[in-house]
């Protein structure tokens, strides 16, 4: 069965071709059937996959062709199975299926219908050969794909010039941190040979000290890539803009897949990171320091999707906050929960927009809760699930396990606790607020009917997973599953806990839960019982609530610093100054060639006094020398 | 024999396509098209017997006849790897560029094909010349019949740009004569024959100062031609004023017969001086890439535009050229091919729309994917090989480029990666421009014709090819690269190199 691997991810490029080439000539229910048939496909393939990899657990490698083999490098288009990898590909292809499902229902109308299947296809494919490729470079070549499917994406109602801009700004940026991983790319390339992943990590291994200055340098580079991608600080500006597109797109791309395409990359060059304990408390301060500003900045959000977005960015600093104390497979286990509840959320959101003809402000909705029951009640589910509400949620257990972690963990320490939990509350408030405000209360907007069953059929499959996943993988102190972290155990290091603190563990996790629910009443308080205090207390403090609004300036400082001075001096500079010098030349040729030709004037007086003055000069010149 | 014929041929075709004008002017067209896609076959037919054969030989053909004996110069022509590639590259851009010209020119229509084969085969010579009087004979016959392409066929500012090309080229053109000449005597003077051959001039025993004198004359002329920053400035205005298909010839192939240059002559002939020169050039290079990616980003022109994306792109050959590795040298060669092919796809892009609205002003487009989806995708695809998508052949060109960079410079390729940015930016702003937004002004385009798309359709499909499965060119090259960084052994009977070390990878550079 695991020759089939290839069919994986070139099922959907198939599908990509086909709608590309003959997406005109297809019907809509056609090219329904090719998007979400290829997908679908893809996923049947992952799960006969998965079962046999189940029962044997050995990483398998599949070589399709030599890419390039030239003197002293050469690089495959070749695919390594392994757990990590596994999980992966388990997520990419069934929460894409479910997502190519729920967009016949969201794109029915939209002219571009194959086009956007298309694109998805393509996405799919290129996010499956990211986490299948065997080396950087294949890897890289994913990276980028995905990279150009989210710009395409992002943009794909191109008529609105700032879907353009959104699209373009989430490329550009991202390029930024891909020039870093390039760079990485290079070094690594220097100091071993090769760029096959599994090599490299062996190399690396036996090469380097602990703390090593090239590692260290390395995973730095690395990491630059990964803030990219997966929308970190600094580069996390890309991300609440590209709400732009539609909201599959929202859901597939920029929550459950594409965005922790840099936890994947940290997670599979672990050894570089642990070799580079420099680089890698760097990794936990990044995913600290986003998670926080993240969810300040989803606290004041007028729109449904920018909350999802910035919420999107915290949750992915709570894996990164992981990966920074070596609790990998914590990070992997909340990246699978995550993309379940998140895409659920972005679905749903996306259903209420829909279905409020685009109406993005959630302040503007309000008491859905009676008119869209099935979107209400899997939207609270997902909602209770990135809030982490205890022991029911899957989200509580995958929380739980970092915040532990962040504690407990062997690199773990007070601080990064501390933001972990604090950003616990703020997350269970934002989630709680978008709840509240869009589904309680009094109508604002008039709303028909509830969605069809092709988009209210995957919200219930997200929800029931953003349920029961959890339960693979339980805390010993409450039943003690570990089916998950078992799973990945081959492939990732597990982490030791600090002895001291080993028994307390019930403790931390009552104080959790008990921050979870209490961010839920004061969201309750805020937005249910005293509707009005908001706004007084943001009349209040209007700097702080401009700054986190605006996602801590961070647009405007790049927009002073980096964009319009590039375009100020592309814009001054644009007739070439190197050209004007030869103009000049030429301007001088022709001066001198006007001199020259007043020179003969025709007068006889002008020419006698000419000869008169070079008979003089050669006299002098003859005299003197 | 089939060497000359091949340049014979072209010109026969070029005489025969302007005197059959007088009996019907699109008679004309055919004959140009009919003899390249014949040339067209031979390089294929040659490239195929290679990889089939394998051969004893780097040396595929020679042709070897005296020519004007008494100053040593003969009719040497001699084949190689890196020159097929360039054979080929040119008869398959040659037969895009007559394609693309099938309706644009209806004036002079015989003179125009006359031109078109003749600069070909002027190339074609330039390609495969090993006698350096015939190398710059041809490097002249290069130059004119395209000066008239753009004086004749080009747009409004069309005399302007046409002597701003031919002076540039001109001048960086005597000075190459001066370095072939004194290179003729210093050579005699050493040894006592006089001789304009490639072969023998190898390995010229000369001091260090007059190494560079002669290096620094070829050098002109190719980093004129390639181009590389400060002396651009004619190709902006060659490119935006010359003629579809004259656009698709300087970019796709004249800029690389600097880059063939390079690597044949300056690297061979002057190891000494180009070495003491690398970092001059590798700086050259990177200023060139974000110089060009810069002013590509202000242009409003659409082919202006693409025009300084090339300035920006051929910094990486120079780049690649002085970083004195095989991997570097891979990367350029990749680089040579894959920019003609994607920048002579965006000039063929900006030629259908300019017949179609009449204007290559950017800020008047937008819009157009509505009403021309199928030039919007090919738009695309060309848009991100310039900005080096993985998957496509550009992006294995840079990449290789840059990773042998990195052995000899980390800084400069620091710098070179940061253009990879900036060219995001320009990149993403043409299909922005052009097929996406809103349309200002109404124009009514009809998508691309029949036979447009046989044009483009092929070009797509290579640079595809080219980004998954590139190793049929790095093979035709190898042995010519290695040869250039040791450039005593080259002779005009080397035999081929064992290709073991190079399949297996993981040995280090030989440098």
């Amino acid at each position: 069965m695991k020759e089939l691997l290839w069919l994986i991810p070139a099922l959907p490029l198939a599908g990509a071709l086909i709608l590309i080439l003959a997406g005109d000539k297809l019907s809509r229910a056609q090219a329904g059937w090719v998007g979400c048939g290829s997908v679908g496909l893809s996923a049947i393939i992952t799960l006969l996959i998965g079962f046999e990899f189940l029962s044997s657990p050995h990483p398998y490698d599949q070589l399709l062709w030599s890419w390039m083999a030239v003197e002293g490098f050469h690089t495959e288009f070749a695919f390594h199975l392994d757990a990590l990898s596994m999980v992966f590909l388990f997520v990419i292809t069934f929460v894409g299926t479910l997502i190519h499902i729920y967009s016949t229902g969201f794109m029915a109308d939209d002219d571009g219908f194959a086009r956007f299947f298309a694109y998805l296809n393509l996405f799919v494919c290129a996010m499956l050969i990211l986490v299948l490729a065997d080396n950087l470079l294949l890897m890289y070549l994913g990276w980028e794909g995905v990279g150009l499917c989210s710009y395409l994406l992002i943009g794909f109602w191109y008529q609105e010039e700032k879907n353009g801009y959104a699209a373009r700004k989430a490329f550009i940026v991202t390029r930024v941190g891909d020039t870093s991983m390039a760079i990485g790319l290079f070094m690594l390339f220097q100091a071993f040979g090769t760029l096959n992943i599994q090599e490299l990590m062996t190399h690396a291994s036996q090469t380097w000290q602990v703390g090593a200055h090239a590692a260290v340098v390395i995973a730095f580079l690395l990491l630059g890539g990964a803030v990219g991608k997966s929308a970190q600080l600094p580069l996390q500006t890309w991300l609440p803009d590209a709400m732009a597109g539609p909201s599959p797109v929202s859901a597939l791309i920029h929550a459950a897949t594409m965005v922790t395409a840099g936890v994947y990359l940290i997670t599979r060059t672990h050894v570089i990171f642990e070799l580079a304990p420099d680089a890698q408390m760097a990794v936990g301060i990044v995913g600290a320091v986003t998670l926080l500003l993240a969810g300040c900045s989803a606290l004041t959000q007028y729109d449904l999707k920018r909350v999802l977005a910035y919420s999107t960015i915290s949750q992915i600093g709570y894996m990164f906050l992981a990966l920074g104390i070596g609790a990998w497979s914590a990070g992997i286990f909340h990246f699978m929960i995550h993309a379940f509840f998140k895409a659920l959320l972005f679905l749903g959101a996306g259903a209420v927009i829909m279905l409020l003809h685009h109406e993005h402000d959630m302040f503007k909705m309000g008491g859905l809760r009676k008119k869209l029951p099935v979107i209400y009640w899997t939207f609270l589910i997902g909602s209770a699930s990135l809030a982490a509400i205890p022991f029911v949620t899957a989200g509580f257990y995958s929380k739980d396990q970092i915040l532990w972690l962040a504690l407990a963990g062997e690199k773990g320490n007070p601080v990064f606790y501390a933001a972990a939990l604090g950003g616990a509350f703020i997350t269970s408030v934002y989630t709680f607020r978008m709840v509240f405000v869009t589904f309680f209360g009094h109508e604002h907007t008039h709303v028909g009917h509830d969605a069809g069953r092709s988009m209210t059929v995957p919200l219930i499959v997200l929800a029931v997973l953003s349920t029961i996943a959890g339960f693979i993988e339980l805390p010993h102190t409450f039943g003690h599953v570990t089916l998950f972290s078992d799973f990945l155990n081959p492939v990732l290091p597990t982490v030791a806990l600090k002895p001291e603190l080993e028994h307390l563990e019930v403790l931390f996790q009552a104080i959790a839960a008990v921050v979870a629910l209490s961010g839920v009443y004061i969201a309750y308080f805020f937005y249910v019982k005293q509707p009005d205090l908001p706004t007084v207390i943001k009349k209040a403090v209007p700097g702080l609530h401009h700054i986190w609004f605006t996602g801590w300036g961070f647009d405007a400082l790049y927009n002073t610093l980096l964009v319009r001075p590039f375009v100020f001096l592309s814009t001054l500079n644009k007739n070439d100054v190197v050209d004007k010098v030869y103009g000049g030349m030429v301007t001088f040729t022709q001066y001198c060639n006007g001199v020259l030709v007043r020179t003969q004037s025709g007068m006889m007086r002008w020419y006698v006094m000419g000869i008169v003055i070079g008979a003089i000069l050669m006299l002098t010149l003859g005299l003197m020398l | 024999m089939m060497l000359p014929l091949l340049i014979v041929w072209l010109m026969a075709g070029g005489i025969i396509a302007w005197l059959i004008e007088k009996v019907n002017a699109s008679l004309s067209k055919w004959i140009a098209f009919l003899a390249l896609a014949a040339a067209f076959g031979m390089t294929l037919a040659w490239w195929m017997q290679m990889n089939t054969s394998g051969g004893l030989n780097v040396w595929l053909m020679q042709y070897d006849i005296p020519w004007i004996p008494d100053f040593g110069i003969h009719f040497h022509l001699a084949l190689d790897g890196l020159s097929l590639l360039m054979l080929t590259l040119t008869m398959f851009l040659g037969l895009a560029a007559v394609l693309t010209s099938w309706h644009e020119i209806q004036y002079r229509v015989g003179f125009f094909y006359f031109n078109i084969l003749w600069v070909l085969a002027g190339i074609t010579g330039v390609f495969l010349t090993m006698d350096l009087f015939l190398f710059y004979f041809f490097w002249e016959v290069m130059l004119i019949p395209m000066f008239f392409l753009i004086i004749i066929w080009g747009h409004e500012n069309r005399r302007y740009a046409a002597y701003k090309f031919f002076i540039f080229t001109q001048a960086s053109g005597l000075l190459m004569l001066l370095a072939i000449v004194g290179l003729y005597f210093v050579h005699g003077i050493a040894s006592g024959t006089y001789t304009f051959d490639y072969f023998q001039l190898l390995n010229t025993h000369f001091s260090p100062q007059t190494g560079r004198l002669l290096m620094l004359g070829f050098l002109a002329a190719f980093i004129v031609k390639l181009p590389v920053v400060p002396f651009h400035s004619w190709l902006p205005d060659a490119h935006s004023e010359a003629p579809t298909a004259g656009s698709v010839i300087l970019a796709g192939l004249l800029l690389k017969t600097g880059a063939y240059g390079l690597i044949r002559f300056v690297i061979p002939l002057f190891p000494a001086a180009a070495a003491e020169f690398a970092p001059w050039g590798m700086a050259l290079g990177v200023l060139g890439i974000l110089y060009g990616a810069v002013l590509a980003f202000a242009q409003t022109d659409l082919k202006r535009l693409v025009a300084y994306t090339s300035v920006s792109h051929m910094g990486f050959v120079m780049l690649g050229v002085f970083a004195f590795n095989a991997l570097a040298l891979q990367g350029v060669v990749m680089q040579m091919i894959t920019h003609g092919i994607s920048t002579g796809a965006l000039f063929i892009l900006a030629g259908s729309l300019y017949e179609r609205i009449h204007t290559r002003d950017i800020n008047r487009m937008g819009g157009f994917w509505t009403q021309v989806p199928f030039m919007g995708t090919i738009g695309m695809v060309f848009a991100m090989a310039s900005l080096g998508l993985p998957g496509l052949g550009n992006f294995v060109a840079e990449f290789l480029t840059l990773l042998g960079a990195w052995k000899a410079t980390h800084i400069l390729t620091i710098l070179a990666t940061i253009g990879l940015v900036a060219a995001t930016a320009y990149s993403l702003r043409i299909v922005q421009k052009v097929f996406l937004g809103r349309s200002e002004q109404k124009f009514t385009l009809p998508d691309l014709s029949f036979r447009e798309k046989m044009i483009l359709v092929p070009l797509v499909v290579v640079i595809v090819w080219l980004g998954v499965y590139p190793q049929p060119v790095m093979n035709t090259v190898k042995e010519v690269i290695t040869l250039t960084l040791n450039p005593t052994d080259i002779k005009p009977t080397t035999p081929q190199i064992s290709d073991k070390d190079i399949q297996k990878g993981g040995t280090h550079d030989r440098k």
